[in-house]
C-alpha cells in the first residue's frame, strides 16, 4: 500500500493555515466548483460508495444516512444540515483541530454536502466552551463568503447556502443529535423519543441531515478524488483516513492522523512515543469514555476500527484513545467517569437519572475504602437496570465503561471492602 | 437594559434564524459577555424579546451550565476535572489555585476578583490538564504555569 498522506490535517502546521489564502492555494474549493456542476444525487451515490462512516462516534454509513431524506416531491419542506461539532465525549478532541487550523475544510464539505442534500441552511453547533474556534469559523464563512464560495447563487450555479455558528452552553448531552435539535431550537437538551428520526422530522420539524465535523471534511476529497480512492484508504467496510486523539499516558499525547485500521501499538509507540516515563501499559479506552476498557494485553493487539474494535469486545466511537499508566487506580477512573456521566445526565429517565447517581454513591464509597461485599453485585444489577432503558444512549454510555472497570479490574475494588482487603500495587 | 448597540446586534442573531426561538441561546450568551451572568431581569428581557415565557428562559438557563445564575468573580476560573485532566495531575492545579486563592471548587475569593469551579471535560484533552479564564483556554498546565497566570490577571 502507498505511504498514507494526511488528507483532514494536510495545512495544518502551515502559517495561517485556518484563512481562505492558504486554502485555496492548497487547492481548497475545487470539490465545491467540480459538485455545483455535477447531480446532487450522483454526489450521494459517491459518497455512499466511499464507505465513510460517522466520525463521530457511531460509525453510521454516511451516504445511507443521507438517503434517508424524503423525496422533495413528497415532502417539500425546507431541508437543513446540522454539522454536530459539540464534541464532549471524554478523551475527543479531534474537531478541534479542524476548526481551529482547517476550518475552510470544513465549509467546504458543509457546501458540498448541503448541496447534495438540496439543504440552503447550514448551522454548525459547536460547543460553547469552543469560543475562540467559534470566532475563527466565522471569519472564515465571511472570507468565503466574500469570494463567491458561500451565499447567494455560488458560483454562478443558482444554489444558495447560508452557514450558521451557533454555540452551546456547556451540555454534554447536545452531542447527541436529538437533543442537538432541541438545543438548537432553544431549548433544554432534551434527546427526542426515536422514530420518528431526525431525516424525515429533525429541526423545526423538518427534514434533517446531522454529520460530524470530521465526517463533512471527508467529503471534499470523495468528491475530488473519487470514491474507489477513499475506499482504498483502511480496512474493508472501515475506510478512509482517521483522526486519532491520543490523551492519559503517553508521551507525546495528540491528534494523529493516519489510514482507518492502524494497529493501536504502531499508534501508542510511532506516534505518540511510547507509555510516558518509561512506564508500562496497564490499560486503554479506545474510543472516548463511554467505550469499555481493553487491558494492556488486548489493547497491543487491537487495530483501531470499527469492526475489529467491536470484535475486541469495545468500540471505536470517536477514536478518543486514553492511554493509563500501571500506577493507575481503576477505582478511580471508575468513579471519576461515573462522576462525569451523573452530572451531564439530562434527568428525563429515571434509569438513567437515578441510576448514575447511585452508581457514583456507590464506587465512590470504594474510593473511600468503604466498599461493601454486595456492591458489587448492586453495581452490575444497576448497570443492568440502565441498559437499553432510556430514550438516548447516555445511559448506556455511562453503564458499560462501568461493567467493563467492574469486570476487568474487580480485585481492585475488591481489595476497597474493609476486611477483605488484599494489598494491590497495579498490576 | 442594554445600548442600542447591542440591541441591533440582538437584532442580527435573530434575523439569522429560520426561527426567533433559536436566537435564545446566543442572546443569554451575549447577556452574559455583557453582564458577567445572566441576571433574572436579563432573563425576562430575553423572553419579551423573544415572545417566550419566562420559564422556557429559566428552563434553557439552569440546564446549561455556561450561564451563570448568580454573579460570579471578575475573572472565572473553570478546571477540567475529567478523567484525561486527572491522569495529568489536574488535583495538584487545583492546590496550587487554593494555595494562592485561599478558595476551592465553588467559592470566590472575598474581594471578588476570582471565582473557582470545577467542570466536566472541556475538549482538550491532548493538551491536559486543561483550564479556562473567562472564555480563554490554559492548557499543559503545571503549578508554575498557573502561578504565571494568576499573576498576569488584574
Amino acid at each position: 500500500m502507498a505511504a498514507f498522506e494526511p488528507v483532514l490535517t494536510r495545512v495544518v502546521g502551515m502559517d495561517d493555515s485556518h484563512t481562505l489564502p492558504v486554502y485555496e492555494r492548497e487547492g481548497g474549493y475545487q470539490a465545491l466548483r467540480q459538485a455545483l456542476k455535477s447531480d446532487p444525487a450522483s454526489i450521494v451515490e459517491t459518497v455512499k460508495e466511499s464507505g465513510l462512516r460517522g466520525r463521530g462516534g457511531a460509525g453510521f454509513p454516511c451516504g445511507m444516512k443521507w438517503g434517508f431524506l424524503p423525496d422533495p416531491a413528497q415532502n417539500p419542506k425546507p431541508r437543513y444540515l446540522v454539522c454536530n461539532a459539540d464534541e464532549s465525549e471524554p478523551g475527543t478532541f479531534k474537531d478541534r483541530v479542524i476548526l481551529r487550523d482547517n476550518p475552510h475544510l470544513l465549509l467546504e464539505g458543509c457546501a458540498v454536502s448541503s448541496f447534495a442534500l438540496g439543504a440552503h441552511h447550514c448551522f454548525i453547533y459547536i460547543r460553547g466552551e469552543y469560543a475562540a474556534e467559534a470566532r475563527i469559523l466565522e471569519r472564515a464563512i465571511a472570507e468565503a463568503k466574500e469570494a463567491g464560495h458561500l451565499g447567494t447563487n455560488i458560483h454562478g450555479s443558482g444554489f444558495d447556502l447560508e452557514i450558521i455558528v451557533h454555540r452551546g452552553g456547556g451540555a454534554y448531552i447536545c452531542g447527541e443529535e436529538t437533543a442537538l435539535l432541541e438545543s438548537l431550537e432553544g431549548k433544554r437538551g432534551y434527546p427526542r423519543i426515536k422514530p420518528p428520526f431526525p431525516a424525515v422530522v429533525g429541526l423545526y420539524g423538518c427534514p434533517t441531515v446531522i454529520n460530524n465535523v470530521e465526517t463533512l471534511a471527508c467529503v471534499p476529497s470523495i468528491i475530488e478524488r473519487g470514491a474507489e480512492w477513499f475506499a482504498a484508504i483502511g480496512p474493508d467496510r472501515n475506510t478512509g483516513p482517521k483522526l486519532y486523539c491520543v490523551s492519559g499516558h503517553v508521551e507525546r499525547p495528540g491528534v494523529y492522523e493516519g489510514p482507518m485500521g492502524m494497529p493501536f501499538a504502531e499508534l501508542l509507540e510511532e506516534h505518540c512515543g511510547g507509555v510516558w516515563k518509561g512506564r508500562k501499559l496497564k490499560a486503554m479506552v479506545p474510543g472516548g469514555s463511554s467505550t469499555p476498557v481493553l487491558t494492556a494485553e488486548e489493547a497491543m493487539g487491537v487495530n483501531m476500527d470499527f469492526d475489529s474494535l467491536a470484535t475486541a469486545g469495545s468500540m471505536f466511537g470517536s477514536a478518543a484513545t486514553i492511554v493509563m499508566d500501571e500506577t493507575v487506580d481503576m477505582v478511580q477512573v471508575a468513579f471519576n467517569l461515573i462522576r462525569f456521566y451523573h452530572h451531564e445526565s439530562c434527568g428525563q429517565c429515571t434509569p438513567c437519572r437515578e441510576g448514575c447517581g447511585w452508581l457514583e454513591k456507590i464506587i465512590g464509597r470504594f474510593t473511600e475504602g468503604r466498599g461493601r461485599r454486595e456492591d458489587l453485585d448492586t453495581i452490575l444489577d444497576i448497570c443492568d437496570n440502565i441498559a437499553f432503558k432510556t430514550v438516548c444512549p447516555l445511559g448506556d454510555a455511562a453503564r458499560m465503561p462501568i461493567e467493563s472497570y467492574v469486570k476487568k479490574y474487580r480485585h481492585e475494588f475488591e481489595a476497597r471492602i474493609p476486611g477483605a482487603a488484599v494489598a494491590v500495587k497495579g498490576e | 437594559m442594554f445600548s442600542d448597540e447591542i440591541l441591533k446586534e440582538v437584532d442580527a442573531i435573530v434575523a439569522k434564524y429560520p426561527d426567533p426561538r433559536s436566537a435564545l441561546m446566543p442572546i443569554l450568551h451575549l447577556a452574559q459577555r455583557e453582564l458577567g451572568w445572566v441576571s433574572p431581569e436579563a432573563q425576562e428581557w430575553a423572553a419579551e424579546r423573544l415572545e417566550l415565557t419566562p420559564a422556557m428562559v429559566m428552563g434553557v438557563t439552569t440546564f446549561y451550565t455556561m450561564y451563570n445564575t448568580a454573579p460570579v468573580g471578575k475573572h472565572l476560573l473553570q478546571l477540567c476535572r475529567t478523567l484525561s485532566c486527572e491522569l495529568r495531575d489536574s488535583p495538584s492545579i487545583r492546590e496550587r489555585i487554593k494555595e494562592r486563592l485561599g478558595i476551592g471548587p465553588g467559592e470566590t475569593t472575598e474581594d471578588g476578583r476570582f471565582t473557582l469551579v470545577e467542570v466536566e471535560c472541556l475538549g482538550a484533552c491532548g493538551t491536559a490538564p486543561a483550564m479556562m479564564v473567562g472564555e480563554d483556554y490554559h492548557e499543559n498546565l503545571t503549578p508554575e504555569r498557573v502561578d504565571e497566570i494568576l499573576n498576569s490577571l488584574s
